[in-house]
């Protein structure tokens, strides 16, 4: 009798586990279409036609896949009054981040092995000024900075743009080195020196070969900030040197002609395309930056 | 001797060049920006210190008004949120569930995109003409309305929606290195005096995360404070002036109405409040480090 009454409740919660388990898994699964959808909606609205988008459904598949938006959003969409596409802005925002990352990254590891390693009075105030101008919102900054572009006589440049995002991405990058190279004993940079090794063999030979994980990182960090800066790009380009986060936001609003939602949603999916494909091929130092860079100083 | 110099000296001489560019161009810049703020610059900058006149001019301004309360509506709703959300996720997600990394993959990845590739896709879905409204319509239900977009009183709910949609994955996976960080034995001890789950959770590992709520609380505020792009991409600030900010004020004020004395005062109360968010919590951090 007994018996019998507990293995009731025991088959009863486990089917109360089991419903558990079941509606949890639904729930993810839910907010996983939450956050996919917007993306799915975009892939197939770039491959319907106009004709299909007007009549057909939101989130239907396209009945006649075609690809003439993507074409149209590479080559020939108007930014305004110039009808290139995407093409020309997005190699110049790979013609902005190529070296505005490496630069940024090569005196990041730098600042940050000094910090960290060659301690010095002041050293930490340094780091302190620097970690204070990583939060500063930019605006506060874009006056000053217009000016000054013009003064070096290069406003309106990719030079100009690649110095910007230099400048206002050494805060991060050296965040990033010196709290990696901080956790690298100080007993191992004695030792070099005591075998007469200088700054730059210490550095050459010693942290570079143990820094891969954190260029990996500072590298994707500096990547997806700048190919997804907009601020910068639309203050300091004129026509001709906009990154491609700017002519993205021209080919919507252009009032020219009739409005093709297939055009810009291939030209978006254009634009986040290279970030998206960092995020899959190395989504683990893509977090790992994310949270390096939220958290701790 | 002079070598000898140049080796006591060569990390400080290395790290030069930062400190001047970040002298220069961080705290000069903010001082250029708060010393014309207190000027009567219009269109070009002029030097002649004459008061608050341009903070008394944009308190008084309507555009203004709006830009700042939609600060803190946006702001406010989108930090709260977008921590609920992340948290829930990551106790969902911390329950032994199976393909645990690929859900993280699709929850995280839209914080890889840039913000006007969000605003536009967005922009898009939300468009009462042929987006989720249409496509409800066609479903059947006539009289369904969501036009938030082209709705001066509801626009500026979407951004905190594609807001959300972008952050809350990364809150998420914050949240879960944190659930993740939490001692696994005293956990265990909970379980085996038969702590239900939900006592478990509320009582011993959400209350010593309190630092991720901290960082987290940070990163948001910080996020919605330059939350420009977001707003350019999916309403231009419209309609009207209902959807502005504090950055795409200073930006209209900055590079199309030509009146730079309203755009430096603006950057500097956004200043001031990153500052006041900012400060304490940078301070206390090094100040732990330090000891």
């Amino acid at each position: 009798m007994t018996d019998a009454v507990y293995s009731n409740t025991g088959v009863r919660s486990q089917m109360t586990r089991i419903a558990l388990r079941w509606l949890l898994y639904i729930l993810l699964f839910a907010f996983a279409l939450f956050y996919l959808a917007p993306l799915f909606v975009m892939v197939t609205t770039s491959l319907k036609s106009l004709e299909e988008i007007r009549t057909g459904d939101l989130i239907a598949l396209p009945r006649d896949v075609t690809f003439d938006a993507w074409r149209t959003a590479w080559a020939s969409a108007c930014t305004g009054i110039q009808c290139e596409g995407v093409r020309p802005y997005f190699w110049n925002s790979v013609l902005i981040a190529v070296p505005a990352v490496m630069i940024s990254t090569l005196v990041g590891a730098i600042n940050g092995y000094v910090v960290a390693q060659w301690r010095f009075p002041g050293a930490n105030i340094f780091f302190a000024l620097m970690l204070f101008g990583c939060f500063i919102p930019f605006q506060v900054v874009l006056l000053p900075m217009a000016r000054m572009l013009g003064l070096m006589g290069i406003a309106g440049t990719i030079p100009g743009l690649i110095f910007v995002h230099v400048i206002y991405g050494l805060g991060f990058t050296t965040l990033f080195f010196r709290n990696y190279y901080v956790t690298i004993p100080a007993e191992l940079t004695k030792a070099a020196k005591v075998d007469g090794a200088g700054f730059f063999r210490i550095f050459w030979s010693i942290f570079l070969p143990l820094s891969l994980p954190i260029i990996v990182v500072t590298v994707i960090w500096q990547f997806t900030q700048i190919w997804n800066d907009f601020l910068f790009g639309v203050s300091f380009s004129q026509a001709g040197t906009q990154p491609i986060t700017v002519a993205l936001n021209n080919i919507v609003n252009s009032t020219t002609g009739v409005k093709e939602y297939n055009v810009d949603m291939a030209a978006a999916i254009i634009a986040g395309l290279p970030t998206l494909l960092v995020y899959v091929v190395a989504g683990k130092y893509f977090i790992r930056g994310l949270t390096a860079g939220s958290v701790k100083g | 001797m002079s070598v000898k110099f140049l080796e006591d000296h060569l990390p400080k001489l290395m790290l030069a060049p930062s400190f001047i560019a970040m002298l220069i161009f961080v705290y000069g810049f903010i001082g250029w920006t708060a010393w014309v703020s207190l000027t009567r610059s219009r269109l070009l900058p002029k030097y002649e210190l004459d008061g608050i006149i341009q903070y008394e001019r944009l308190f008084a301004s309507l555009r203004w008004d709006t830009a700042f309360s939609n600060l803190f509506i946006f702001g406010g709703l989108f930090i709260v949120i977008a921590m609920i959300l992340g948290l829930i996720l990551a106790i969902f997600l911390d329950q032994n569930i199976r393909s645990e990394g690929a859900i993280r993959t699709i929850y995280l990845y839209p914080m890889a995109l840039s913000m006007i590739v969000t605003g536009t896709a967005w922009k898009w879905i939300l468009n009462p003409g042929l987006g989720l409204e249409a496509m409800v319509r066609g479903w059947g239900f006539e009289n369904f309305t969501f036009d938030w977009l082209v709705n001066p009183d509801m626009a500026i709910y979407t951004v905190v929606l594609a807001a959300i949609w972008q952050s809350s994955g990364f809150v998420m996976a914050l949240f879960l290195a944190g659930l993740r960080s939490v001692d696994g034995e005293i956990i265990k001890a909970a379980q085996i005096d038969g702590i239900p789950n939900w006592r478990i959770y509320s009582a011993i590992i959400i209350p010593s995360m309190a630092p991720i709520f901290l960082s987290a609380f940070i990163v948001l505020a910080h996020l919605a404070i330059k939350s420009f792009d977001l707003v350019i991409a999916l309403t231009g600030g419209g309609p009207g002036f209902s959807t502005d900010l504090p950055a795409t004020y200073m930006f209209a004020m900055a590079f199309s109405r030509g009146d730079i004395g309203q755009a430096a005062s603006s950057a500097m109360v956004m200043m001031g409040v990153v500052f006041a968010i900012v400060v304490p919590y940078l301070y206390s951090e090094l100040r732990v480090k330090n000891d």
